[in-house]
């Protein structure tokens, strides 16, 4: 697993205990294309399943991620694709 | 600047019921995410009007401080913001958009 993906799994986890969270890093499917970097690590595709969620419209939880995530936004991440769910939602 | 291109934006999401900020066009588009979003709302039926952020740095930057968003295709109904891609596809598996259009009266129309 590529260090931001890393970083995001480790951010996530602790913005939004107790979290279940994959983070899958889908740079190489985008390599060429506008966004993407040579050295990669610029799309990720990320689940994260957390109570925290509960009572949250989709674009707040969306929201609290991105804020989580916003140093790496500001490093190069171009993309980021979310699943945000409770565990209610998620069984 | 900023305070320019936002208004440019409030004024052009009250003045169309449907805009879809993406990268290309809808008949082009230039990116999988906003490609995504124009096959969605074609298959509900509903009219929008495509606003390509490439064309214009400005917009580009501005439409994601506008919304407090981070990424493009971000999609505003009757002024509102819906969402990007992940939210739109999710509320269209579910069903939620094409009621979200119906509430909105900007359902489809009926071929």
């Amino acid at each position: 697993m590529s260090r931001r993906a890393d970083r995001i799994a480790a951010a996530l986890r602790a913005a939004f205990p107790p979290a279940e969270v994959e983070v899958a890093d889908d740079s190489h499917r985008h390599a060429g294309h506008a966004g993407a970097r040579p050295e990669g690590e610029t799309h990720y595709s990320v689940r994260v399943v957390s109570p925290a969620f509960a009572g949250m419209s989709r674009v707040a939880r969306s929201r609290a991620v991105h804020d989580a995530l916003s140093a790496e936004f500001a490093g190069g991440m171009h993309a980021l694709a979310l699943t945000l769910k409770t565990p209610e939602e998620a069984r | 600047m900023t305070d320019t291109v936002h208004s440019r934006i409030q004024a052009e999401i009250t003045e169309n019921p449907v805009v879809l900020y993406m990268k290309g066009t809808p008949v082009f588009p230039q990116c999988g995410f906003s490609a995504r979003v124009v096959q969605i709302l074609s298959h509900v039926g509903v009219p929008f009007k495509g606003v390509n952020v490439l064309e214009d740095m400005e917009l580009r930057e501005g439409i994601k401080s506008f919304t407090n968003w981070p990424t493009i295709p971000q999609l505003y109904v009757k002024g509102e913001f819906v969402g990007g891609c992940d939210i739109v596809m999710e509320m269209f598996q579910s069903g939620e958009l094409q009621s979200l259009m119906e509430e909105k009266g900007v359902a489809a129309k009926t071929a």
